[in-house]
């Protein structure tokens, strides 16, 4: 009997031309399946994507419900991206250099990468921090390493994206200390700060608290933004961090937007009006090696947070229904081996996020699996930007992927998948009770595992690791950016010294208020500013909520 | 022949680094090799990963480090091994590693490197060649 989902002329072609075809060349013996290992068909017509598929529901026009197209009525014809390289290393002093740097090669926008401890909510003389101060970002311990990391850079022309969790609300209150400073009204201030504590206990393992007092503070943190800096982005719900631990694309999918429904629910929950502050929570995902796979991610991605914002939470501002992004190319596809090869990657991957339809991105560097990234490696990042928005042309037109059978058909299955996912999250409580059950890190951990033994079994491949491999270099050896063992010493010297200059009685004050309000339901916001102001440090500040929160210690799940 | 016990290996994260990926998939890949693993978790200081080490009897300390502090945390365990006594305990490991640490690591007594590109099985055979049974 014929399958009645095809029609005549496609079992015809299948058993007359294609299957001739086949006989006399048959295809590669190949897993034809994503790299997430999503299996992908021969051919997409029509009746993929059924009888009932319809336009104006599925796809509608972009910058209208549900936005699969897009979120803007005109996307990059009207804007580019803001391209925003990631930086951050040594001292504030050298990370203001690079700034200024990347300002001046026509980047337009700033993202701060911070050190370890800085991430952990620690300073630079904690034990922990020994050996980690300004290796993997900048080092900022008080106010006075802010004042001198956005030296000269004008807070109300920049918009700053902040890469920090833990630690998050005392980060942006030093910030906010900054632009006071400046003159610069923070109600001006436009940004993003990271600030998503849930993807920590998923992903990337940076965390103070357990779970649910954090909640309170990111709660205290958007209504803040609400009254005080309404510009300002006060989450960025994020994928990336899921992804590069090793998660599958429907993974990455469904676990940010579980952690996204899990902010509107405590938002919801502390008292606040959704449609107050669900416009300013944004997105951030990866864009791996599998070109179609990321494009319908991000479309699939846009397409349930509109339904999901607008049928279960009710949100009425259109503002609340769109999905806004920023992508980051995925650190974890470039190789050590032929590094100059990544730039290659990087370039497809960034095409695209830019066919996905992204807000803001930043391009990896070549030699990232090797070290921070060099000057010119960063360069070459950000020309690739530059390259695919002013000479490749895919800028000229709104979504042109879209009504590819495969394109659609793909967006549909990655949207079905990932809500296979949110749903079963929802009928555990949650994304809390999901971490807590430790469910999102175990699916990953799998899906790493069983990614790796494809690649060591070059199931999957990595060219200039498992495929085309050179016993030789292929070119030079990027040169490496180094952090020199001084920066460390002289963070301590001037952490000290700024303690020294300090009004300390001050400082114990306002820690001690601090630490009193967290008992009740006050906002802490205006008391962390006021400690911020006056320099108490990232870890004072930190550890003074840890008596009323807790620490968080994690169950490893292998 | 002799049975020979199961090669003990801790697998660690020192430092405050929090990329966890490789340690865990390396953990795995040990237990299904068929040795014994002891997965320290996130956030070990030196002094928690030589604690465990010594505890738990292992023939080996494997560190995965993704955070550019390698020289010092592989350069710590290493010492307070030796200072415990416990020098016979052998420090290998992997992550973002500029080649042109290898050897001073290599000098500071880490056995052998993985950077990125090594397969489980390249770690699994190295291990099965030159981790053996600490006599007890």
């Amino acid at each position: 009997m014929s399958d009645p989902k095809k029609s005549r002329n496609r079992t015809e072609w299948e058993d007359s031309t294609l299957s001739e075809s086949l006989d006399r060349f048959p295809e590669r013996n190949v897993d034809f399946s994503t790299v997430s290992s999503l299996p992908i068909e021969r051919l997409y017509t029509p009746e993929d994507l059924g009888p009932d598929w319809n336009y104006d529901e599925k796809l509608g026009y972009p910058g209208e419900y549900p936005y699969t197209r897009g979120i803007h009525p005109t996307m990059h014809r009207g804007r580019l991206w803001t391209m925003r390289q990631f930086a951050g290393f040594g001292s504030a002093q050298q990370t203001n250099e690079r700034f200024k740097y990347l300002l001046s090669q026509g980047q337009t926008g700033l993202s701060v990468a911070f050190d370890l401890p800085t991430l952990m909510g620690r300073d630079s003389d904690d034990e922990l921090a020994q050996g980690e101060v300004g290796k993997e970002g900048v080092a900022i311990d008080s106010l006075a390493d802010m004042e001198v990391l956005f030296d000269g850079i004008p807070l109300d022309k920049v918009s700053t994206s902040m890469t920090i969790n833990a630690p998050a609300a005392v980060i942006f209150c030093m910030y906010l200390a900054v632009a006071e400073k400046q003159g610069v009204p923070i109600e001006k201030l436009s940004g993003t700060l990271q600030n998503d504590i849930l993807k920590e206990y998923i992903a990337q393992k940076e965390w103070i608290y357990p779970p649910r007092p954090h909640m309170r503070l990111i709660t205290d943190l958007m209504g803040f933004c609400t009254d005080n800096v309404p510009k300002w982005n006060s989450i960025s719900i994020s994928g990336y961090h899921i992804r590069e631990a090793g998660s599958t694309a429907v993974q990455e999918l469904a676990f940010t937007l579980a952690d996204g429904i899990g902010y509107v629910e405590a938002g919801i929950e502390a008292g606040q009006d959704v449609d107050a502050f669900a416009p300013r929570l944004s997105y951030f995902f990866n864009s791996h090696n599998d070109f179609f796979e990321e494009i319908c991610k991000m479309r699939a991605a846009r397409r349930i947070w509109a339904k999901t914002m607008k049928e279960k939470f009710g949100a009425k501002n259109p503002r609340s229904w769109m999905l806004r992004f920023h992508t980051q190319t995925a650190g974890c596809s470039l190789t050590a081996q032929q590094p100059y090869n990544n730039i290659v990657r990087v370039t497809v991957q960034a095409l695209a996020a830019i066919l996905g339809g992204t807000q803001s991105l930043h391009t990896n560097s070549l030699d990232e699996t090797l070290a921070l990234p060099s000057e010119n490696a960063v360069t070459i990042a950000l020309r690739t930007q530059q390259i695919l928005a002013e000479e490749s042309g895919v800028t000229n037109t709104v979504d042109p992927l879209a009504g590819s059978y495969f394109v659609e058909s793909l967006t549909d299955k990655m949207e079905a998948d990932a809500m296979a996912y949110i749903n079963r999250i929802a009928e555990m409580g949650g994304i809390i009770p999901a971490i807590e059950a430790g469910f999102p890190q175990k699916e990953i951990a799998d899906a790493s595992y069983k990614y790796q033994q494809q690649i060591d079994g070059a199931e999957k491949s990595v060219v200039g690791v498992n495929r085309h491999t050179m016993e030789h270099e292929l070119g030079e050896r990027p040169e490496i950016l180094r952090i020199g063992e001084e920066v460390e010493r002289e963070q301590l010297a001037r952490l000290q010294q700024m303690k020294s200059e300090r009004d300390e009685a001050q400082v114990q004050r306002d820690l001690e208020t601090l630490r009193k309000a967290a008992e009740t339901d006050e906002n802490l916001m205006p008391l962390m500013l006021q400690a911020v102001r006056n320099y108490a440090t990232v870890q004072e500040i930190s550890f003074a909520l840890v008596p009323v929160f807790g620490t968080y210690r994690e169950v490893s799940v292998l | 022949m002799n049975e020979q016990r199961r090669l003990r290996l801790l697998v660690g994260k020192v430092g405050l680094d929090g990329h966890d990926r490789g340690a865990k998939i390396i953990a795995r890949a040990f237990r299904d090799a068929g040795f014994e693993v002891i997965y320290t978790g996130l956030h070990q200081s030196p002094d928690q990963v030589v604690n465990t080490a010594i505890q738990e009897d292992v023939d080996a300390v494997s560190l995965s480090i993704l955070s550019g502090a390698h020289m010092h945390l592989f350069g710590k365990v290493i010492e307070l091994l030796r200072e415990r006594d416990s020098g016979d305990i052998k420090v290998f490991g992997g992550g973002i590693i500029p080649e042109e640490d290898i050897p001073r690591l290599k000098e500071l007594g880490v056995v052998e490197l993985f950077t990125p590109g090594a397969t489980t099985e390249d770690v699994i055979s190295w291990v099965r060649e030159n981790i053996h049974p600490r006599a007890v």
